[in-house]
């Protein structure tokens, strides 16, 4: 049945993408900050949210509202429905193989700690080595982190190149029989660097060690397959990809997740309680203890509507349009040193503007209407290894244009012009 | 000396945020830098976008202090607040309504806590300090 709504999808005609209406499906664009037209460029920290999505939260509350999976009337029943169908939905969109590989989450950081604490605590001991990348978010090295310490691991990170992209040959030299798991980013969020994923979870495996890709960056901007990719877990956030906070997804391979023990107790991830022991539900509920986030994931399902009504590939190329006229612009201001260039990356921008403050700069954009991140990007290690105190990160969704780029280089050289 | 008042009325003058912004950057470079020497971890206040130091001094019933920030426009908040903070006693110090005093200049914002430029915790170190020696 999946195969057929898959088919389904390829065959109907996809919405043409038109930048001014696709705007207007997302109202908070029109905003003002500082009595100037919101220009947002901070769609690495979240992203905005079309008015379907709006309307789906909505239209739960004033008529679906009820728990799922009690099925003792019918507004349970719809709301089950309604919950289950959009886990079906994630199913297809990282083209996973089964619905009980697609384990509902608040997000990547939590999906990233439930492997750690299970399937971690079950498959890695004293001795054993973690490899993740110089690149990561502190949300895939800090549960990784604690993990070693509790039980006598080694956490290894992968170098980084000085053009910001991940030094193979040193992944390569850290693999070894002792591996047991390779965690790394699909996408840098620091500096929007794509990373060669497929190959190394081909070098991975070769080694008998098991991956978990952080998927927070990718989801929003590349078509995910994971079965393409043989990944063991993918975990991804909603927010990030056009759908509400506090919803994401952990996929695990089932074998694995079959394997794994439970991480939360409570209601819905049991089979039956009593006080002599008791035996927990079958997949994907084992890990979905209490009432779960349904508008979230429903939401969701919207988001992933709203996505896919559109020839992704060519949203992409609209994204990469938008990133390489801004890195072409990026030569008129001579202090501005890009970081993360000359590589695989997708629509992020991150910069320095060599003698200004990137808090600065940022303050000054923020003046000017213009929503960026400043700083280390909860990715100090990053930082560390580039020698930098901070970027100024501008980083761009399907919604952004060219005007917008253009203001926001005419907002640097007002920064420069203040700063310097 | 530049006062609180000084700092409220040139403020409130301007009507453009491009004048307001400058003024504080002057304000920021009118600074006078801390010595490098001084600037070590144990004078850092917590902070995540940017980095504040600060050094107190005690002498004649009275606290002057110096401070830094490797950001200017942290560096002008930091003026901001030394006008209120500088060579005043202790009972001066905890007297002084800085939250009010940053809302009449309309950068209240800048004294949250999320802010994550230290502004707020050097604030608080200075009222703790004014606090154990009253």
């Amino acid at each position: 049945m999946n195969n057929i709504t898959a088919l389904d999808n390829q065959t109907n005609a996809k919405r043409k993408f038109d930048i001014k209406e696709v705007r207007s499906d997302f109202p908070i664009l029109n905003e003002k900050v500082h009595n100037q037209s919101l220009i947002y460029l901070d769609n690495g920290a979240t992203s905005q949210k079309p008015q379907t999505v709006i309307d789906a939260i909505d239209n739960y509350y004033q008529h679906f509202n009820s728990n799922v999976h009690r099925g003792a009337h019918a507004l349970s029943d719809k709301a089950t429905e309604l919950f289950e169908n959009a886990r079906v939905k994630v199913q297809n969109f990282i083209r996973a193989n089964s619905r009980e590989e697609i384990i509902w989450t608040r997000g990547t950081t939590e999906s990233i700690n439930l492997v750690a604490q299970t399937w971690g605590r079950e498959n890695i001991g004293a001795g054993d080595e973690i490899i993740v990348t110089t690149l990561e978010h502190h949300s895939n090295i800090v549960p990784w982190q604690i993990l070693c310490e509790s039980v006598g691991a080694r956490l290894l990170p992968v170098n980084i190149k000085t053009n910001g992209e991940l030094d193979y040959e040193h992944f390569t030299q850290l693999l070894s029989a002792k591996t047991k798991l390779v965690a790394v980013g699909h996408i840098s969020n620091a500096l929007g660097v794509i990373n060669p994923v497929e190959d190394m979870i081909k070098a991975a495996h070769q080694v008998g060690a098991k991956v978990l890709i952080d998927g927070a960056q990718a989801a929003p901007h590349l078509v995910i397959d994971v079965q393409q990719l043989d990944c063991d877990f993918y975990a991804f956030s909603g927010h990030k990809m056009f759908a509400p906070t506090g919803i994401g997804v952990l996929y695990g391979k089932r074998d694995l997740l079959d394997a794994m023990p439970p991480w939360h107790g409570g209601g819905e991830m049991i089979e039956k309680v009593s006080f002599s022991g008791t035996t927990f539900n079958k997949l994907p509920y084992k890990f979905e203890a209490g009432t779960p986030n349904i508008e979230g994931s429903i939401a969701m399902a919207a988001a992933i509507d709203y996505l896919e009504q559109f020839d992704r590939d060519g949203m992409t190329e609209y994204e990469m349009d938008l990133i390489n006229y801004a890195t072409e612009k990026a030569q008129s201001i001579p202090e501005m040193k890009i970081i993360g260039s000359d590589c695989n990356k997708t629509s992020v921008l991150s910069f320095i503007i060599e003698g200004c403050h990137s808090q600065d700069v940022g303050m000054i954009l923020d003046q000017q209407g213009i929503a960026v991140r400043t700083g280390h990007h909860c990715a100090m290690p990053l930082m560390d290894a580039l020698d930098l105190k901070g970027t100024i990160r501008a980083s761009f969704s399907f919604y952004n244009t060219k005007q917008e780029v253009d203001k926001l280089f005419e907002a640097l050289e007002k920064a420069k012009q203040f700063l310097m | 000396m530049t006062t609180p008042e000084d700092i409220i009325d040139t403020l409130s003058f301007f009507d453009s945020w491009e004048d307001r912004y400058k003024y504080m950057i002057d304000l920021g470079k009118s600074l006078p830098p801390m010595d490098d020497a001084l600037k070590t971890e144990e004078r850092l206040v917590p902070g995540c976008q940017s980095l504040v130091w600060i050094e107190p001094t005690f002498e004649n019933d009275k606290f002057s202090f110096q401070v830094d920030s490797d950001a200017l426009i942290v560096r002008g908040l930091l003026a901001i607040v030394m006008a209120a903070y500088n060579n005043k006693s202790s009972q001066q110090i905890i007297e002084f309504d800085i939250q009010n005093y940053f809302s009449q200049l309309d950068l209240i914002k800048h004294l949250s806590p999320t802010r994550g430029n230290g502004l707020q915790a050097m604030v608080e170190k200075i009222k703790q300090l004014a606090t154990s020696y009253s």
